[in-house]
């Protein structure tokens, strides 16, 4: 992985619920073990901030979405798939 | 008391409560407008109207009504949906700016969208319930719902979350249009219609020979009495308006007001008065009888009085009529300048019959003319069936009676006789009916006019003979001849040959009194020479008398001279003697 590289990762969810745990542990987990101080994580939680669901088009949660690199990427569920995450962030090649 | 009071009362929310669309002629059809709080689908194919019928509900709930309203647009975005209303009038941003509605574009791309593990749809409440919130709206569509189905593939979860989200609405309170598409053999492609079930309406967009027809159907409406017909509806620059006119009631009102009919001929013809007001009035005839001429006359006179008209021309265009017209003296013109007048031209092909009939009515609403000129409906035979056209016709004259409104159509008849015609079958509709036909003979052709009838008044039985010239219209009585009817020329001839006629009788009587006169002069003189023969003859009479008196008196004095003389006696003798002599 190249160093320069620095990953944006926003995570939406709506309210502490299962899934969104689920969630949110698996993405620290992949995150820790592929991108190790090259990462963020930001999550909303829409219960809280309903009006920024607009802007990410926000329809299923949990739903990730990868703000940086460009091009954006939407990954929803709760990332439980290891595989299909990391294919889906682009972190390891298809 | 109070008691009673209360078991009279009905409990409120028994009573299913409906939200006004604002959108004309649904409101009727639905009575009172969609259930108010519960979600309605409407669905149909595509372009049939989906998206402008519910962008037009939350339009006139924030117009008319004070709805505030959230848009949630699945298909197309803030601005395009702006662009596409904005044709109607529609300022979406402007409504948008004071907070009246709210448009949420959902997009959803499928190429940039990984699914893993269960996910739920809060992310859509939220948003949803977001929008609703931040203006306090009252009526929501979502359009279309479906393509939700498109960008995800969980299908199980998209149901399970679907049906969550119409129980989530109806627990908001809002009223809700649902939009989505017609599928093959079922009402939506995804059965929405399992979920929403209050209220579907379907739309259709059908091209039958070539002419496409929008309609409307209410498929059920829980609670509720409904119109179950299709009902024709029409989008035009002022949104969408449905047409409800399919009663055929017999309960009008009905007015024994007449109308001219702006030539005073035929006004004598029909009782001296002319037109029912209200009523319906057929001209028909073959080509070039003047069919127009007689409707662009009525159009004339019912401005001339004050009134509006509106002529719907389906074979030439408003300029064409007023040119024509302006050449038998009629000033259509001035009419029109004055907003009395209005022409509305189309070709039949433009749109179906239940576009017609939309437009008309729509028109009508607006105008509030009292008389109105179909010219002619034998053209509407180009785009339905004669059942149709007849169809439609009655609802027509249906509504036009309702509104008092005077109609004349004119009708194209292809053959001449009488019995055989039909009119499309409207002769039987319409109150009175005039009929224009030629009469040949000599070589040429004129125009005969007759009422064939004319319900509820006196009316000629007379043919008339029907000219055109540069003043106008007129009506003349035809000639009865020993060959039958006598017309034009064939009419002139014998009314020339009538005056010779009658200078010649002129010049015989004279010359028999003068006859008369002479023979008068003779007798007289006559007269007069007998009687001066009368007079000498009586003279010579007298004569011969008189001689005789005299020569008796001389024969008397000279005895008594004689009788003096030989007696010599005295006086008094004398008269003795006299006496004696007696």
């Amino acid at each position: 992985m190249s160093r320069d590289k620095k990953w944006e990762l926003r995570l939406y969810i709506a309210g502490r619920t299962e899934k969104s745990v689920a969630a949110l542990s698996n993405l620290k987990r992949y995150c820790e073990e592929h991108l190790k101080g090259q990462y963020r994580i930001e999550v909303i939680d829409l219960m809280l901030k309903p009006q920024l669901a607009e802007g990410d088009q926000i329809l299923a949660v949990p739903t990730l979405v990868r703000k940086v690199p460009e091009p954006i990427r939407k990954i929803i569920g709760d990332l439980s798939d290891q595989e299909k995450v990391l294919v889906g962030l682009n972190i390891i090649p298809a | 008391m109070s008691k009673k009071k209360t078991t009279d009362k009905r409990p409120p929310g028994r009573h299913l409560q409906k939200t006004l669309t604002g959108i004309a002629g649904l409101d009727e059809i639905t009575g009172g407008g969609l259930p108010t709080g519960r979600p309605t689908l409407i669905c149909g194919g595509a372009g049939c109207g989906k998206t402008l019928l519910s962008t037009e509900f939350i339009v006139r709930g924030a117009t008319l009504f004070d709805e505030p309203g959230v848009f949630m647009a699945f298909e197309e975005s803030a601005e395009e949906l702006a662009i596409n209303v904005a044709s109607l009038g529609f300022d979406l941003e402007q409504l948008q700016k004071e907070r009246k509605i709210k448009i949420d574009h959902v997009h959803i791309e499928r190429s940039e969208i990984e699914e893993t593990g269960a996910y739920d749809l809060e992310g859509l409440f939220i948003r949803l319930g977001y929008a609703i919130d931040s203006i306090g709206a009252k009526r929501v569509v979502l359009d279309t719902i479906e393509n939700l189905f498109g960008g995800l593939s969980n299908v199980g979860i998209l149901r399970a979350e679907l049906r969550r989200l119409f129980h989530w609405l109806k627990e908001k309170g809002v009223t809700a249009i649902i939009t989505a598409e017609s599928g093959e053999g079922k009402l939506t492609r995804q059965g929405l219609e399992e979920y929403v079930s209050d209220c579907v309406i379907m739309l259709d967009h059908r091209v039958i020979d070539q002419v496409s027809t929008r309609r409307l159907r209410i498929v059920k409406y829980r609670g509720s009495v409904h119109g179950t017909n299709e009902y024709p509806f029409l989008i035009d620059e002022e949104g969408l308006s449905v047409l409800p006119i399919t009663s055929l009631n017999l309960e009008k009102v009905v007015t024994t007001e007449r109308v001219s009919t702006g030539i005073p001929a035929l006004d004598k013809m029909m009782g001296g008065k002319g037109f029912y007001q209200g009523g319906s009035i057929l001209v028909s005839g073959t080509a070039g009888t003047g069919k127009t001429s007689i409707a662009a006359y009525f159009a004339n006179q019912t401005c001339s009085d004050g009134n509006k008209c509106i002529y719907f021309a389906f074979e030439e265009s408003p300029r064409q009529i007023v040119r024509n017209m302006r050449s038998i003296g009629l000033d259509l013109e001035t009419h029109m300048k004055n907003g009395l007048l209005q022409f509305h031209a189309s070709r039949p092909t433009l749109h179906g019959l239940e576009m017609h009939l939309v437009s008309i009515y729509k028109l009508i609403k607006q105008f509030k003319p009292q008389a109105i000129i179909l010219d002619p409906i034998t053209n509407l035979v180009t785009v339905g069936a004669m059942a149709d056209v007849k169809a439609m016709l009655i609802r027509l004259v249906d509504f036009l009676q309702n509104e008092q409104i005077t109609v004349m159509f004119t009708a194209l008849t292809l053959n001449s006789t009488v019995s055989e015609q039909t009119d499309e079958g409207v002769s039987s509709l319409v109150d009175t009916w005039l009929l224009v036909r030629d009469i040949e003979s000599n070589g040429e052709r004129n125009r005969g006019l007759y009422v064939i009838k004319s319900r509820g008044m006196k009316h000629s039985n007379q043919v008339r003979e029907f000219i055109i010239s540069d003043d106008g219209l007129d009506l003349v009585d035809v000639y009865l001849g020993p060959e039958g009817v006598l017309t034009g020329s064939a009419r002139e001839a014998q009314q020339i040959e009538e005056r010779t006629g009658v200078a010649l009788q002129d010049y015989a009587i004279d010359a028999k009194d003068r006859e008369i006169n002479r023979r008068r002069k003779v007798l007289e003189s006559k007269i007069l020479s007998l009687q001066t023969e009368f007079e000498s003859t009586e003279e010579e009479l007298n004569k011969i008398y008189t001689q005789e008196e005299l020569k008796k008196q001389v024969v008397e004095r000279s005895r008594q001279e004689m009788l003096r003389l030989r007696r010599g006696d005295s006086a008094d003798d004398k008269m003795k003697e006299k006496n004696e002599q007696r």
